[in-house]
């Protein structure tokens, strides 16, 4: 192996723009391949998370079960969490759905919107928990990356102070709903 | 007025000249200090209740309003100390946990003072668990819409309905963290016979929770620099001016 | 007018003396409530069908003090005045019993309360003075009882500055909690300058879980009030004074109304107070039920019929108060202590209590004690005393764990501290404060997790809403309580609940949210464990100890 830093990025409850960010991190991708290696991520084939890496991006809020088991998965292999894009930090869109009963939710997705096969799903898609929050509220995060999405520059300077032992200081870099 | 002697005293070691009948937060704006707000608002009764203001007084372990709090000969004030800078970004954290502020769909998005000053602060998330209440979104009124989601009580609106329109339109009900701004009677907006859609408290609102209606996400920029004129041509009429 | 009070005494006195017996029944709030108003009507039945009416008078008084026996009913005998009972539980029912023995020139010595107890031989009544013995509704028992005195003293013999010095050399403080030198704050209002006149306000909106003080010395001597009112009125200058009182006290309200009433008529308020040139009005505003409207800002809003908010102090009230003007507000027992100061001078006052806390202090004895009820005890003395000797300990045998003084503003005192003398200082040192006089006892049945939420609760709901910290810094600050109460919270949320309380109290506008935090930090400052207790601790949700960014 390579000593490299290991990096991944995992997607939870989020629309995958915050991945689409980092891909606009364009040519200077190259850059970062030098410093790191991508181990897992939505856009790579790995199918399960490593046994330790140096940094983890995660994209999306904490939605379901899957996410709430996956996000603590990955925190303990994870040496610096980073919360990227609001969804990630606040809950974002995702939270909007908070003030409402998550039976309510699938009735209006799974009854009142759809007109072929009714009913609401037990199988294969994971049940929604209570809330939907921010990853910290479930577990530690180390760096947070505010942003809706982050922009390529905020993502590029985010990776570029971590891969070289700085914690990044984005006072006047990227806001909520950047 | 009997307030009109001239006095020194320093704002963060510079030293200001000023009269006694104006606030520190005045003053520092004068001078070019900024000192962070959102329920202050120019040419309205300063309210004090977002405690963005406050500033320390040296000799004390009190804060101080600055909105709300005239200088004393001698006074040394500081408005940006360790101290200060945490308890505004715990103010800004319990705000943003309060209600539904969700700064990617709203209209204001990029010219919220709310959001502005989370970025000013270097604020990158919020410390407090996310209080998610259910509420209403008032889209009675032809032309202007309320969300109080949106809200964060300053109490502008109230103000500048009230000081400067003369309708008094707005106010507020219940109480606590149930506390709602209110058109008339608790009625719908549209349905407020006092209001006359003079649109004042859209462009004092410093949040997108009151909104001009077909405006979409990060469409909404506030207009409020031309309340201070309108308030001036008031006193000139009323006969109540400075001296 | 001398005069004209001295016929009342005499003829009150002799009406008194055509008597050999005499009942009161206590017919304030808490007795109220257990049906005395029946046992007084079964009383003036009984004893007319036996004939003896005329032999006995019977009438409703005020808080005999030991609310928990109540209703309490008190007989006197002309001939032999040591030899006067009081009687505990009494009910419409066996009211006749009573009436048999008093019949007969015996005792119901089942129903009989002792009253060679420390309950009643260690208090020294000067607000309560007056409480139980007169009808609270006759103008003519107070002024046989020495009332009005004061006021005519004032009035007619000393300058208002002799006023307010006699006040001052008293060393009386805001009995409402704060604890401010009574007469430096009327030397302040004094000084004022007002655009057109001054005012006097008497802050009655007694709030707090477990406080009838205020409650109890409108309800059973509401003139001492009125009295005390008018010679601030006097002393400051103001012809105007407003008796703000919480509108869940009608019964008070009531009272004072007919007070109000009685003392136009005789005089002693109104246009020219005691024949005099000096002129005050006394109106009374009602409360809707804020607990915050007992800050005085806010108060005088809800005075001025706005919406209850405090504001930002200074301007305080003595210069910028109600409609802009010089205002003087103190609470209903600083104002009942003014009477006898001024009757019997500031020094005779000044002779008790401690050296910076003078005369006495008026508690409402609530909880875990076997006394429940109201007591009035000169300043100093150690709360220990109050506790195990005039409360009597607690009930069931169970052990006394901690003493909660100064409601939700308050803290929570361990028994290790016992012997703290009561006065402002000395409680403040052990971050609680006097407040306006609730003490609550704990026994080890209370989890004080549990005891800071209830409180942490009620500042919530209270809050008006008008500045952040309060508003929100109180619902998450109780969300955080109950899940450290419901043994889901860890570390990081004790801390950050911590943090809150910080913040909270030094941002905060007005005395609710400041002192909101006080019940959790006393907690924490002496059971501590009770909060580590019920931690996840080690039960991290993350396996991996890296640490979280400091949020502020």
């Amino acid at each position: 192996m390579s000593n490299k830093t290991k990096l991944a990025t995992v997607w939870l409850d989020g629309c995958s723009g915050c991945h689409m960010s980092f891909l606009d991190i364009d040519e200077r991708l190259v850059d970062l391949a030098q410093l790191a290696d991508l181990l897992y991520s939505p856009l790579v084939d790995h199918k399960t998370f490593p046994d330790m890496v140096d940094v983890t991006l995660v994209e999306g809020a904490v939605s379901s079960e899957e996410d709430y088991e996956k996000i603590q998965k990955v925190r303990a292999h994870t040496k610096i969490l980073v919360s990227l894009g609001d969804c990630a930090v606040t809950a974002n869109v995702p939270g909007m759905r908070n003030p409402f009963k998550v039976a309510a939710l699938y009735e209006r997705a799974y009854h009142e919107n759809a007109q072929l096969n009714q009913q609401i799903p037990v199988q294969v898609i994971p049940p929604l928990r209570e809330m939907s929050v921010p990853v910290h509220q479930v577990v530690a995060v180390d760096v947070f990356v505010p942003g809706c999405p982050p922009s390529a520059d905020t993502i590029f300077f985010v990776l570029t102070e971590l891969l070289n032992g700085r914690k990044p200081d984005l006072t006047g870099r990227t806001r909520f709903g950047a | 007025m009997k307030r009109s002697q001239i006095i020194t005293f320093k704002i963060d070691g510079q030293d200001i000249a000023a009269r006694e009948d104006e606030t520190i937060l005045e003053l520092a704006r004068q001078n070019g200090i900024r000192i962070p707000t959102l329920c202050y608002l120019e040419s309205v009764t300063p309210w004090g209740g977002c405690r963005l203001c406050m500033v320390e007084v040296k000799g004390t372990t009190r804060l101080f309003p600055a909105c709300m709090t005239y200088p004393q000969e001698g006074m040394e004030v500081s408005t940006v100390t360790e101290q200060l800078t945490t308890y505004r970004k715990q103010v800004l954290d319990l705000l943003f946990a309060e209600r539904n502020h969700v700064c990617s769909v709203c209209v204001s998005n990029g010219a919220c003072e709310l959001q502005g000053l989370a970025y000013e602060l270097g604020m990158t998330h919020v410390g407090v668990p996310y209080l998610n209440p259910s509420l209403p979104l008032d889209a009675s009124h032809p032309y202007f819409g309320l969300d109080h989601n949106r809200c964060i009580l300053c109490t502008r609106c109230v103000r500048v309905c009230d000081e400067i329109e003369g309708a008094h339109t707005w106010d507020v009900m219940g109480r606590g963290v149930d506390a709602r701004i209110v058109a008339d009677l608790n009625q719908p907006w549209g349905e407020a016979i006092s209001c006359t859609s003079c649109g004042k408290c859209v462009q004092a609102c410093p949040t997108g929770a009151l909104f001009e209606k077909g405006k979409s996400v990060a469409e909404m920029q506030k207009r409020h620099e031309f309340l201070p004129y309108l308030a001036l041509m008031r006193e000139g009429r009323d006969g109540d001016s400075e001296q | 007018m001398n005069e004209q009070f001295e016929q009342i005494t005499a003829k009150e006195q002799a009406a008194a003396a055509k008597f050999d017996n005499a009942v009161h029944v206590c017919v304030a709030a808490s007795c109220l409530s257990s049906q005395s108003d029946k046992v007084l009507e079964t009383f003036q039945q009984q004893l007319k069908e036996n004939g003896h009416s005329a032999s006995c008078q019977v009438k409703g008084v005020g808080c005999l003090g030991l609310c928990s026996r109540g209703p309490l009913v008190a007989v006197s005998h002309r001939d032999r005045p040591e030899s006067s009972e009081l009687y505990q539980h009494v009910t419409p029912d066996n009211a006749p019993q009573i009436v048999a023995a008093l019949v007969a020139g015996e005792t119901a010595a089942d129903l009989v309360c002792a009253t060679d107890t420390p309950f009643f031989q260690r208090q020294t009544k000067i607000v309560l003075e007056n409480s139980g013995h007169i009808d609270p509704e006759r103008i003519e028992e107070y002024v046989a009882a020495g009332g009005y005195q004061g006021l005519l003293t004032a009035v007619t013999e000393m300058t208002p500055n002799d006023v307010i010095d006699e006040v001052m050399r008293s060393g009386l403080r805001g009995r409402g909690g704060g604890g401010y030198p009574t007469g430096l704050k009327w030397t302040t209002v004094a000084k004022a300058d007002a655009k057109q006149r001054k005012y006097v306000i008497c802050n009655a909106d007694e709030g707090d879980p477990g406080a009838f003080m205020d409650r109890s010395v409108l309800e059973s001597d509401p003139h001492r009030v009125l009295e005390g009112m008018t010679i601030a009125g006097y002393a400051i200058g103001a012809d105007k004074g407003y008796i703000y009182v919480r509108g869940e006290y009608p019964l008070a309200v009531a009272r004072l109304k007919k007070a109000i009433n009685q003392a136009r008529r005789l005089g002693v308020l109104g246009s020219g107070v005691c024949g005099t040139t000096f002129n005050f009005q006394i109106e009374i505003r009602l409360g809707a039920g804020a607990f915050v409207c007992g800050e005085e800002t806010a108060l005088i809003a809800s005075v001025e019929g706005k919406r209850g908010q405090p504001r930002p102090r200074p301007p305080y009230p003595a210069e910028y108060g109600l409609w802009g003007e010089p205002t003087l507000i103190n609470n209903v027992e600083t104002f009942a202590n003014v009477p006898p100061i001024i009757r019997n001078g500031g020094d005779w006052y000044a002779g008790m209590g401690t050296a910076k806390s003078k005369g006495t202090k008026v508690f409402a004895l609530a909880g875990a004690i076997n006394n429940t009820g109201l007591i009035e005890v000169p300043m100093g003395i150690p709360l220990r005393e109050i506790v195990y000797e005039i409360g009597g300990g607690v009930p069931h045998g169970r052990v006394l764990k901690a003493v909660q003084t100064g409601g939700p503003s308050g803290g929570c005192i361990p028994e290790a501290y016992l012997e703290t003398p009561v006065d402002y200082e000395s409680l403040q040192q052990l971050g609680s404060i006097m407040g306006s006089g609730g003490l609550i006892v704990m026994d080890e049945t209370s989890n004080m997790v549990d005891v800071a939420r209830y409180f942490m609760e009620f500042c919530m709901t209270e809050s008006c809403g008008k500045c952040v910290p309060c508003r929100v810094g109180t619902v998450q600050m109780y969300h955080l309580l109950d899940k450290i109460y419901a043994g889901q919270a860890t570390t990081k949320e004790l801390a950050l609940l911590e943090k809150l309380c910080k913040m909270v109290r030094e941002t905060s506008l007005c005395g609710l949210g400041q002192t909101a935090p006080n019940p959790v930090n006393s907690t924490l400052r002496y059971f501590r464990q009770e909060y580590l207790d019920l931690l996840l601790d080690g039960e991290r949700v993350t396996a991996v100890a890296t640490t979280p960014e400091a949020q502020p």
